[in-house]
């Protein structure tokens, strides 16, 4: 009867609760200064753009993995979206390839103001392993960054941690 | 003409390890190529080539492969696409990369080069300089009323990899669908030239970041061929345990976006959750939750933490159950089923044309799994079972998957449970030679050749099964409606990085 599975399904520990947080101290720490810095700036959350430069999909992986539901990432304002348009941050992975340039740099130029760039993983930082091809630029370096996240890959941890940074700095900054 | 694989197999034999090579002159492989229009097998598992030469490698029916070679004779070869469809994306690269034109070959529109590099084919002898500026580029459109273009990508999705996808519509059904790429091309064979085997691991490590562990074992297993090198037994079992994880882990992945493409929330809940736990104990086993850069030619670069075996063996009992939960989920689903069955038939035509690798193989039929053929330790000791029959569509690619991840975790837990001591690693002698290696990866078959100079790497090339399963999506997508795109591409999802090199 469906009436009762509902029952029992409400009765129930929701399944995405009863999964335990991977690091729940790092995650409460970083909750805690995000709620301070929130209070006293943002009133809003902050919309993240993805897009891969040519990396090999391993900082991918890792972002798939921060928006799981481990993470649950829309408890701290923030959230993934498709449309640059639509975007606050734009979060770059992979060494910027010369057959990729001219796509990020029309991505940024649409964004409405103000904009963040964060650059995530060694090869959007300086190329990492890919430094010095004939296809690639040593990483981001045509449109500015303001925050860098180190790592190959980096955790879902580090980038949280990069991405509530912003955030604060955002907050505190102005 | 006589059968193909004994006409090859006359030809003169050159030394790659473990399987030798056979030397075609031009003449020769022009016969062969008409000789493949004539029937489907062997199949083509990849083209590459040389400053001087063109490679193929061919798997006739018995599993056995062929590695065949010939030379370049003004600037060019004999196409093997009119036989092969498999060829063409292989054929555009050559072009790009060496510069080598493929003779009646049936597409010559660019495919990595862009125009933005400041040299032209930059693995030939000497790499022309140039202006960077983008080529144009033109997608096949039917000339018929009603027609629209719909295009998609380099940057499209949530978290997407980048690509270009062009569809031309008649109302919500694709009549044709193409695939642009090369976005994500770093030149990783120039980076990997002229450096030592272990430093050029890295670059393989990063050929596509969720078979990391794949792509490092199968250039491994090239380069170790190559050098004669033997691995010691605990190695072995640890790269196999690596190797298992991985495909534990991305078909979980897999099997989440499958759930969140077609709504199912709960399941790609679970499955996000269930990934998490596997990647930390990755984290604390090996130091790194991807466990990219652990496998080095050789051995490893680093033996399993102290209680990493507890650590693993305790995460895969918990994981037992968390799969059959996740598995009750699935199949007790109708609506979730329903959504899934008769997503991505393709004609057989197609699929023994393409040879598909991996689930995706064995979704459609085939059963060809590299760690029983041609096979490499540990697997050779090992029992595994026989894949079961499954449709071919979408729903029985989910269950191939489970099937798969029950395989998976068994493997692991008999290689952990009988863990042998002793060495992690043996030294590379500084010497020359060739080799070809294998490893499945999660995909499927993903193949690495090299020619070692003087202790460093003079030449290689990888191929991953994406090669042959991007055109298959492409054939998988026209016919279907629209809506159920993003199915298709969760489903087949291809590397985007090993293809583009």
């Amino acid at each position: 009867m469906p009436s009762l599975k509902l029952l029992r399904n409400l009765w129930k520990r929701s399944e995405a609760r009863a999964f335990p947080l991977a690091q729940a101290e790092i995650l409460t720490a970083l909750q805690a200064r995000l709620q301070e810095a929130s209070q006293r700036r943002l009133g809003r959350s902050l919309a993240v753009r993805h897009v891969d430069t040519g990396g090999c999909g391993g900082c991918e992986l890792e972002l798939q993995a921060l928006a799981s539901v481990v993470y649950d990432l829309s408890r701290y304002g923030l959230s993934f979206v498709e449309s640059p348009r639509h975007a606050d941050v734009l979060l770059l992975t992979g060494p910027m390839t010369h057959n990729m340039k001219a796509g990020v740099e029309r991505a940024y130029a649409v964004m409405g103001q103000p904009k963040w760039v964060v650059a995530v993983g060694d090869c959007a930082i300086d190329g990492g392993v890919f430094q010095g091809s004939y296809a690639c630029g040593n990483g981001v370096t045509t449109i500015p960054v303001d925050v860098v996240i180190r790592g190959c890959p980096p955790t879902p941890h580090q980038i949280l941690e990069g991405l509530l940074m912003l955030l604060e700095a955002n907050a505190t900054g102005g | 003409m006589m059968e193909i694989a004994a006409f090859i197999r006359a030809a003169q034999k050159e030394e790659l390890r473990p399987y030798p090579r056979f030397l075609l002159s031009a003449e020769e492989w022009q016969a062969m190529s008409a000789a493949l229009a004539k029937t489907l097998h062997p199949a083509l598992l990849a083209l590459w080539a040389e400053s001087d030469r063109v490679h193929a490698l061919l798997q006739d029916e018995n599993g056995d492969l062929l590695p065949v070679a010939s030379p370049i004779v003004n600037g060019a070869y004999a196409a093997l696409s009119p036989a092969r469809p498999a060829a063409i994306w292989f054929e555009r690269v050559i072009r790009d990369l060496w510069g080598h034109s493929a003779e009646g070959g049936r597409d010559h529109q660019t495919w990595l080069d862009h125009g933005t590099w400041a040299i032209e084919a930059p693995l030939s002898r000497r790499p022309k300089a140039r202006l960077g500026e983008e080529l144009p580029r033109e997608f096949a459109a039917p000339e018929e009323e009603d027609v629209h273009q719909f295009a998609l990508g380099p940057i499209s999705g949530g978290i997407a990899k980048p690509f270009h996808l062009r569809i031309t519509m008649h109302g919500d059904v694709p009549l044709t669908a193409e695939f642009y790429m090369g976005y994500a091309h770093k030149g990783v064979m120039a980076l990997m030239r002229g450096k030592l085997p272990r430093v050029a691991a890295r670059f393989a490590a990063r050929l596509s970041g969720d078979a990391t562990v794949a792509h490092a074992l199968a250039y491994a297993h090239a380069v170790e061929a190559a050098l004669g090198v033997q691995v010691p037994a605990r190695a072995i079992a640890l790269r196999a345990i690596m190797a298992e994880l991985e495909r534990i882990a991305h078909h979980l992945f897999q099997i989440g976006v499958i759930a969140d493409t077609a709504k199912f929330g709960i399941l790609h809940a679970g499955c996000g959750s269930t990934l998490e736990e596997l990647r930390a104990s990755t984290a604390r086993a090996f130091g790194h939750r991807l466990m990219m850069d652990c496998i080095v030619p050789g051995g490893l670069a680093a033996d399993i933490a102290a209680d990493g075996q507890a650590t693993v063996l305790g995460m895969l009992d918990a994981l037992q159950g968390k799969v059959s939960d996740l598995a009750a989920l699935s199949f007790s689903e109708p609506p979730f089923l329903a959504r899934l069955q008769g997503i991505g038939r393709l004609s057989e035509q197609l699929v023994r044309e393409f040879a598909p690798g991996g689930p995706i193989g064995r979704t459609y039929g085939s059963h060809f799994d590299a760690r029983r053929r041609p096979g490499y330790p540990p697997y050779d000791s090992l029992e595994m079972p026989l894949p079961q029959a499954a449709s071919p569509d979408a729903a029985g690619y989910l269950r191939v998957l489970f099937a798969e991840l029950r395989t998976s975790m068994d493997l692991a837990r008999r290689l952990l449970e009988h863990l042998p001591d002793g060495e992690i690693s043996a030294p590379l002698p500084v010497s020359s030679g060739e080799g070809l290696g294998v490893a499945e990866a999660p995909r499927g078959d993903v193949w690495h050749w090299v020619r070692l100079d003087g202790g460093m790497i003079a030449a290689s090339f990888a191929a991953d099964p994406s090669w042959r399963h991007w055109p298959l999506l492409e054939a998988a997508l026209v016919g279907e409606a629209m809506e159920d795109l993003p199915l298709c591409l969760a489903c087949f999802h291809c590397s985007v990085s090993a293809v583009d090199l």
